[in-house]
């Protein structure tokens, strides 16, 4: 299974980022093959609608499951309609994270905000 | 970081006298100015220096080579913004040029190409501990969403661990409001007693409300329509929104923002009302029970 | 040039909120023996609050969204990779389009090379007219939770374009973003109000720059002037600004406004000011425009 999760740098010792749509990578971790492959977020420099340009990155790259802080409700729409589920991070640790949710101890994110409509309409 | 944003819906109800206000009270670690369009936040706070200044890139605009160019008119037939002008020559609207692309893509003599546009300026002050994040949108630029966004990220990169932020915010109810909301813990409506301040408080309540986000309102200038400060406060317990107070008219409020004072620094009647608006907001936004998202 | 035309297209702005652009407005057109009134303040419009119109007639203003035929659509995603606005994603052989991010501008439909893409219509707000004694208005809103009030603000001049007949005054947003110069584009004279604060200033003379970057004659209403040292005055003469006026501040004027009565409708007072006002911003359009070659 492909799990993603954003990070602030190209390093598994990174801290999770804060932000789904406009982080600088994401990091794809693959249970089976036991690989991390690194994502350049090329949806950070829109000027608009980076949660769903993000999201196509994920679906993309045959992920299986996001683990996301948070996640706009375009981003969101694109993952149920891809069947990729999102759990909330807890902390930023990448690592611990990814072991949290391998053993089932994160929970599945469930308040998804409102698009930030901020794409350059004037 | 709890972060309070100050919204007002109608401009000149007094937003950015009241903010800089609780500024003072609460000497807050990181604090913005997100009226992008009219930043004035700095007019009346004391902001430190400079630590830094950055470029803002909004969309690039189209640009077209005139010694490429056939005159085939295909460009302007299409654009859905008027923005490509025939002066002798084709040119593009600066303006009006959303970026979309679709010149450049449909021009057959490849005379169009995508110029990256400054639409802004990025600014940070320190001073002390605390920081001071603000922006100056270019005149007649789009984005202004976006750097609003950014104004916010500047914010919480500066100081990360700061406890708690007070963000000013811009009037009306579009994109750079919408943008400001986004990531906030509590939003103080300033309103104004007249049948415009309520109309336009009424529509950033249904903005906040889309939102989920805790809103709280307080009246300024209160005494200058008694009855309209009632309407107010009957229309917030029916909704349901918390009250904070109210804060009277006050001409000593004009002198000191015209010193470039904030009327937290003086001995005055706003000043006094103000303090009491602002402990019943931070007793709100600081309540038990509260998860932060 | 000579003007052909008998009326005059008068856009009154101010950068800040809150200085008394309605009030300007709304009173100038109420003073006149018959006009129009526009209110471009699509996202906080409140003239219709004074004018309170009847006959009223509503119209919807809408943008146009794409829409994909699945079954025509063969997962190319040139549409995807074209759009510039991340308006549009593939997944699981589903062509989704997001109607808030979406920018309207046709490109995705031109490229398909399947023939996949149709459009249509979303409302994001609409037109009202109505009529109040001499005054006809347009009042332009737009729906909560939509960014941009530009399309409303050009259906809003399509409907008036024709208008030859009678003098028309343009209640412009407050800034100097997109909207404002939308407003304005048409303009023959802005009349800029500024109220005798730093903030006033501060955004008076973000106005002053746009006005000047379109080439539009301007004049400047000097609103809640005290005989105290008025920073905005100040700023009119040091840079050659013609005043066209200076209303008192006036607590019983204030009182009328925050209970969205017309002024020059309510006492005889008011109605010789700006019918006073009125005359001499029509001597100075004259002027500006006979001059202007």
């Amino acid at each position: 299974m492909k799990i993603a999760i954003p990070v602030n740098e190209k390093k598994v010792e990174s801290g999770v980022c804060m932000s789904f749509g406009r982080t600088p990578y994401f990091l794809v971790n693959d249970t089976e093959e036991k690989e991390n492959l690194f994502i350049e977020n090329t949806a950070s420099k829109s000027t608009g609608g980076a949660g769903i340009k993000a999201a196509q990155i994920i679906v993309d790259n045959e992920v299986d499951v996001l683990l996301t802080p948070r996640c706009g409700e375009n981003a969101s729409g694109v993952f149920q309609n891809a069947g990729i589920k999102m759990y909330k991070t807890v902390g930023d640790s990448v690592e611990s994270n990814i072991k949290d949710f391998i053993s089932g101890n994160l929970s599945l994110l469930e308040e998804i905000h409102a698009g930030l409509h901020d794409h350059g309409k004037k | 970081m709890k972060q309070l944003l100050i919204l007002s819906g109608k401009g000149g109800t007094g937003k950015t006298t009241i903010a800089s206000a609780f500024i003072r009270f609460s000497d807050p670690e990181a604090f913005a100015d997100c009226d992008v369009d009219a930043p004035n936040l700095h007019l009346v706070t004391r902001q430190g220096s400079v630590s830094n200044k950055k470029n803002y890139y909004g969309l690039p605009r189209a640009k077209i080579d005139v010694t490429k160019c056939i005159k085939c008119d295909i460009c302007r037939q299409n654009c859905r913004f008027d923005a490509i002008l025939l002066d002798g020559t084709y040119k593009v609207d600066t303006f009006a040029c959303e970026g979309c692309g679709v010149c450049e893509v449909l021009c057959p003599a490849n005379a169009i190409t995508s110029k990256p546009a400054v639409d802004g300026e990025l600014l940070l002050y320190e001073k002390d501990k605390n920081i001071f994040s603000t922006a100056q949108l270019k005149m007649g630029s789009g984005t202004s969403g976006l750097l609003v966004t950014e104004v916010k990220k500047q914010m919480k990169e500066a100081k990360p661990d700061a406890g708690f932020a007070i963000i000013d915010g811009s009037p009306g109810i579009g994109c750079p409001v919408i943008a400001s909301l986004s990531g906030v813990d509590m939003v103080l409506i300033v309103a104004e007693p007249s049948l415009s301040g309520i109309s336009d408080m009424k529509r950033i309540i249904e903005t906040a409300d889309k939102f989920g986000i805790k809103t709280a309102v307080c009246v300024n200038k209160s005494d200058i329509n008694m009855e309209n400060t009632e309407k107010i406060k009957e229309l917030c317990k029916k909704e349901k929104i918390s009250f904070m107070g109210e804060i009277p008219f006050d001409p000593e409020a004009v002198n000191a923002v015209n010193k470039g004072i904030t009327i937290a620094a003086i001995d005055c009647i706003s000043g006094k009302a103000a303090k009491k608006v602002y402990e019943e907001t931070a007793k709100l936004i600081f309540e038990k029970g509260d998860e932060k998202k | 040039m000579i003007m052909e035309k008998n009326n005059m297209k008068i856009a009154v702005l101010s950068g800040k909120g809150g200085t008394g652009k309605t009030l300007v407005s709304v009173n100038l057109a109420a003073a006149s023996e018959k006009a129009i009134y526009i209110d471009c303040d699509v996202e906080e419009p409140n003239g219709h609050l004074f004018f309170k119109p009847d006959d009223k007639k509503e119209k919807e203003v809408s943008v146009i969204i794409p829409e994909v035929n699945n079954d025509l659509c063969n997962g190319c995603r040139k549409c995807v990779d074209f759009c510039r606005f991340n308006a549009l994603a593939y997944i699981k052989n589903r062509l989704f389009v997001f109607d808030e991010i979406c920018h309207s501008c046709g490109g995705c439909v031109m490229l398909c090379p399947q023939n996949a893409l149709t459009e249509r219509k979303k409302s994001i707000g609409k037109i009202i007219e109505g009529v109040s004694e001499q005054v006809y208005l347009y009042t332009g809103m737009l729906d909560t939770g939509e960014a941009s009030g530009v399309p409303i603000i050009k259906e809003l001049f399509q409907k008036t374009k024709d208008i030859s007949d009678k003098d028309i005054f343009i209640d412009c947003p407050p800034g100097s973003a997109c909207v404002v110069m939308e407003s304005i584009k048409d303009a023959d004279y802005c009349i800029l109000v500024a109220e005798p604060t730093i903030f006033g200033v501060h955004n008076l003379n973000l106005v002053y720059e746009l006005v000047t970057l379109f080439k539009k004659p301007f004049g400047v209403i000097l609103n809640k002037y005290m005989e105290e040292k008025d920073p905005s005055e100040e700023f009119c003469i040091e840079n050659k600004i013609k005043i066209l006026g200076k209303i008192k501040f006036d607590k019983a004027l204030g009182k009328l406004n925050s209970e969205a009565q017309i002024a020059v409708r309510t006492n005889e007072k008011y109605k010789v000011i700006f019918t006073s006002l009125l005359e001499t911003v029509k001597k100075e359009v004259r002027n500006e425009t006979a001059s202007d070659s």
